[in-house]
């Protein structure tokens, strides 16, 4: 007994020392975070994460290779802590969830019969799978059987559907997918998303400015899911109220439907989803990744601000909008009249901006009340510069400084400021622009009873939204064409009497493509009006920077707008962002809320000590090639759902709000209408009934073939 | 030599060590779903048996016999075999960080291997010379090896295989077991 336990001890004993003393000679330094970073994991070694073991996954954090969400089994808390431990942005420790963009499934063509195993791994080998989208979902589940939490399962029209309440952001399917279809990304990083060439995009969602999946929302008010449908024009454009009035909606005229019939009437659907949430009485939340501690200074408070501090804020960060007017809202504001986008709707969104914990500190003027440099001392780490284009271009014509005449924004925005404005009884307005038309329907309103529009050139080629010519021509405006103005003529107290005008007539096509107007000698023309607005553009007034010596490097280009990189929007001072109508000169409201989340991305990479930069595959508003069609077999036309007006007579002499939202009843035609297109496939509508019956018992065959083939 | 040749052959196909001895089976269906795995285990089984084997017959020979301790055979080995695998991975750290790479995370499974533990009291039992225990050790490590690829390359067949529900993974995964040690049972009379 005595021999054995001395035995015993003595192995016991050697083992022990020779093991000390190798821990000493073949000590190698580990990095002491892995060991924190384990304690913070759950322990189970599941293996769910894709590593062996926690401690495993514990050095592929530390090494960088995994992200601090890498643990699905301990949540958001311990990602939370890991990130700590790492010095990360917690941004990044948000949880990730799988997306499959694709709704092909057996929607688009085979280019060839395939009998082998299936796997979307071995299909994917031969041509790259057999239908004819080539980046499209193959169809055979290697991301189901490859999910350890059954979280996804095969839709009935043959792609898989992720459950969202089920899935843990592993990653797997991910992996497994030869198409990279199934992607899994933290909120962030979808919102940061830009539209890529090898994305699965519908030829709308190509061409909206602010990137928004046009598709999704409408097959979610096609399915009653309002609220869905609000979630998903969120991840794109905060001022979907806004949009919903004023966007002259670009995407309708690629809708794939308008090529063979009436295009579906994508804003009006945005317009019904969003006064649907407002008139709702409550405000869905707006989730936002964790708090970050890098601050961010939007300067001007119009749509590109707002949407870029919108995105930064939930991306994190902490932000506070400077404007120099009283309220924000910028030119949707103070540009856009009453009628069309009135300032109770205007409130109600910029509050929900708000909300998310975003400061707002407006009369705040830079160059006046503070500089680039104080933004800077205060410890704003980036800042955006969305300061608009405010400066009207002028007639530069003798008398345009008379009392009675204006400037198209000064005019509206005195009028939104709801400032007493002085009109005599008859106006003209030169220019041929929405803010033109702006000002002559705000005239009307304003209870002037002649009102002309004065244009150089024809109605065809006005700038101004179709829609919005028509209105002003119910209205009763006096359009005169071909007219270019000469002089302003006074009295001897130096107000307005007559506006003198030479007629025109077209010439060559310039370098826009419009025929040039051409002056008729000798056809100079008196108008007699008491008013004259001069509405012919405007762009950015970027005096602050002459007056700042900070920003001598702060390149402006000939047309006043602020000189950056067009991918990312960066000027040439590295913290300086700019977007919207200072950086493109005097756009559309969606073309800014688009360049506001583009500005927000890469300020975000700045801020995470990033490169700076965008996708090489980035697509900014270009189309691919091969989701455009020139022929759409399998339409069958229906009529497109009005637009709800209210009678003239009520129209004028109040600022009341001229179009309306449609019925819910319309909107589930309207979104119906919808083909719910893809790059390459749409649903079919003539054969739709037959194609469900045998589509269904060819896959039923097909899969009984597989079948025999897997076990043969 | 003959003699070594066909021990290694017994060894790797007649009496292997998971197909007809059944030890080790934990390793093998729990690190078989991926050739990838499959080969690093495989490795780690060998490096850590041929070490394990020669140093337990080294121990019990000249320890355990000498003082007459034969009943403390099991507890002893596996206090050698757990040390020695912290040892080994420790030298592996240090020295050769590729190979630390590669098999790194199997060497701590193998510590409580049921196979390695088999093989050193096999290794005893058939009271085999110090030269035939290196061979054996080697050859039932060599066999694993074999076995467990072989299976792993079935496996990932499987996986573009229809298995009906019920059947699937670990289930479909003994049955494919079952049917290879089967095979392997052809062996038995070739020596």
């Amino acid at each position: 007994m005595l021999e054995a336990t001395l035995v015993m001890l003595a192995i016991g004993g050697v083992c022990g020392l020779v093991l000390s003393i190798a821990s000493k000679i073949f000590y190698v330094y580990e990095d002491p975070r892995i060991a924190e970073v384990e304690g913070f994991l759950a322990g189970a070694n599941c293996g769910g994460c894709g590593y062996a073991g926690c401690s495993a996954a514990a050095a592929a954090v530390v090494a960088g290779k995994a992200p601090p969400s890498i643990c699905m089994v301990a949540g958001l808390e311990s990602a939370i802590k890991v990130a700590e431990i790492m010095g990360l942005d917690p941004g990044s420790a948000e949880p990730m969830k799988s997306v499959n963009e694709c709704l092909g499934g057996v929607r688009a063509d085979d280019k060839y019969f395939y009998n082998g195993a299936p796997a979307c791994a071995a299909l994917a080998a031969l041509w790259g799978g057999r239908r004819v989208c080539t980046i499209g979902c193959l169809g055979l589940g290697d991301c189901i059987r490859a999910c350890r939490f059954d979280a996804i399962e095969m839709g009935p029209e043959g792609y898989p559907v992720v459950d969202e309440a089920r899935c843990v952001g592993c990653g797997v399917c991910e992996k497994v997918c030869p198409k990279n279809i199934i992607t899994v990304r933290t909120m962030s990083q979808r919102l940061l998303h830009f539209n890529e060439e090898d994305d699965a995009l519908a030829p709308c969602r190509q061409t909206c400015p602010a990137e928004i999946d046009i598709p999704k929302y409408i097959g979610q008010i096609r399915e009653g899911d309002y609220e869905g449908a609000v979630h998903t024009i969120r991840e794109r454009n905060p001022l979907l109220l806004t949009c919903g009035r004023v966007c002259p909606h670009p995407c309708e005229d690629y809708c794939r439907r308008g090529i063979v019939d009436e295009p579906v009437s994508i804003n009006q659907l945005k317009r019904f989803v969003a006064d649907y949430e407002m008139n709702s009485g409550k405000r869905l939340p707006i989730p936002c990744a964790p708090e970050t501690d890098k601050k961010v200074a939007v300067v001007g408070g119009g749509p590109a601000g707002l949407s870029c501090a919108y995105f930064l804020r939930r991306l994190g960060h902490r932000v506070t909008i400077f404007d120099a007017m009283p309220e924000l809202g910028g030119i949707a504001r103070y540009g856009i009249p009453e009628y069309r986008l009135p300032a109770r709707v205007l409130d109600w969104e910029i509050q929900g901006i708000l909300d998310l914990g975003i400061e707002a500190r407006c009369n705040n003027k830079l160059g006046r009340d503070f500089t680039i440099a104080s933004l800077r001392r205060e410890g704003f780490d980036a800042i955006f510069l969305g300061i608009g284009a405010w400066s009207d271009y002028r007639l530069r014509v003798e008398g345009e400084d008379l009392d009675g005449c204006w400037q198209g924004i000064k005019f509206l925005s005195k009028v939104a400021a709801g400032e007493k404005v002085k009109v005599g009884p008859r106006a003209a307005v030169i220019g041929g622009g929405n803010s033109a038309i702006d000002c002559v329907r705000t005239l009307v309103r304003l209870g002037v009873r002649e009102v002309y529009l004065v244009y150089r050139r024809t109605r065809k080629e006005m700038p101004a939204n179709e829609v919005e010519i028509e209105a002003a021509e119910h209205e009763g405006i006096k359009f005169i064409f071909l007219a270019a103005p000469v002089r302003v003529i006074g009295d001897e107290n130096g107000r307005v009497t007559h506006l003198e005008y030479q007629k025109m007539e077209l010439g060559e096509p310039d370098a826009s493509g419009r025929r040039r107007p051409v002056p008729i000698e000798g056809s100079e023309t008196l108008l007699e009006v008491e008013t004259v607005i001069t509405a012919i553009g405007q762009r950015p007034d970027v005096s602050f920077v002459e007056k700042d010596p900070d920003l001598a490097k702060l390149k402006v280009t000939r047309w006043n707008t602020i000189d950056n990189d067009p991918e990312t929007l960066q000027t040439s001072i590295a913290y300086i962002f700019t977007a919207g109508d200072a950086a493109t000169g005097a756009s559309l409201v969606v073309d800014a809320i688009g360049g506001g989340r583009r500005a927000a991305r890469s300020i975000h990479q700045y801020l995470n000590g990033e490169p700076v930069k965008g996708s090489p595959k980035s697509l900014r508003k270009r189309h691919i090639p091969e989701s455009l069609f020139d022929d759409v077999p399998g339409v069958v036309r229906s009529k497109r759902t009005p637009m709800p007006e209210l009678p003239v007579e009520q129209r004028l002499d109040s600022m009341v709000e001229v179009d309306l939202v449609i019925s819910e009843k319309d909107a589930l035609y309207e979104s119906g209408r919808c083909l719910s297109c893809c790059r390459l496939c749409y649903n079919r509508e003539t054969e739709q009934q037959e194609n469900q019956g045998a589509g269904q018992d060819g896959s039923s065959e097909d899969a009984g073939r597989e079948l025999e083939e897997a076990t043969a | 030599m003959t003699d070594l040749i066909v021990l290694a052959i017994s060894c790797i196909l007649i009496n292997n060590i998971l197909l007809a001895q059944y030890l080790g089976n934990c390793p093998f269906l729990g690190t078989s779903k991926k050739m990838e795995t499959a080969v690093g285990m495989a490795m780690a089984v060998v490096f850590v048996l041929v070490l394990a084997g020669v140093i337990t017959w080294i121990v019990d020979t000249f320890i355990l016999k000498r003082w007459d301790l034969e009943y403390l055979r099991t507890i002893a080995f596996i206090l050698v075999i757990a040390s020695l695998v912290q040892f080994v991975e420790m030298f592996l750290k240090k020295s050769i960080p590729a190979l630390y790479a590669g098999l790194g995370i199997f060497l701590p499974l193998i510590t409580t291997n049921c196979a390695v533990m088999g093989v050193c009291l096999i290794n005893i039992k058939e009271e085999y010379n110090f030269i035939q225990a290196l061979v054996a050790s080697f050859a039932y490590a060599a066999g694993f090896g074999l076995a467990l690829i072989l299976f792993a390359g079935v496996r990932e067949r499987i996986l573009l295989a229809r298995v009906p529900r019920p059947l699937q993974d670990t289930s479909i995964g003994l049955i494919t077991a079952g049917i290879l040690s089967l095979v392997f049972f052809a062996f038995k009379g070739m020596v």
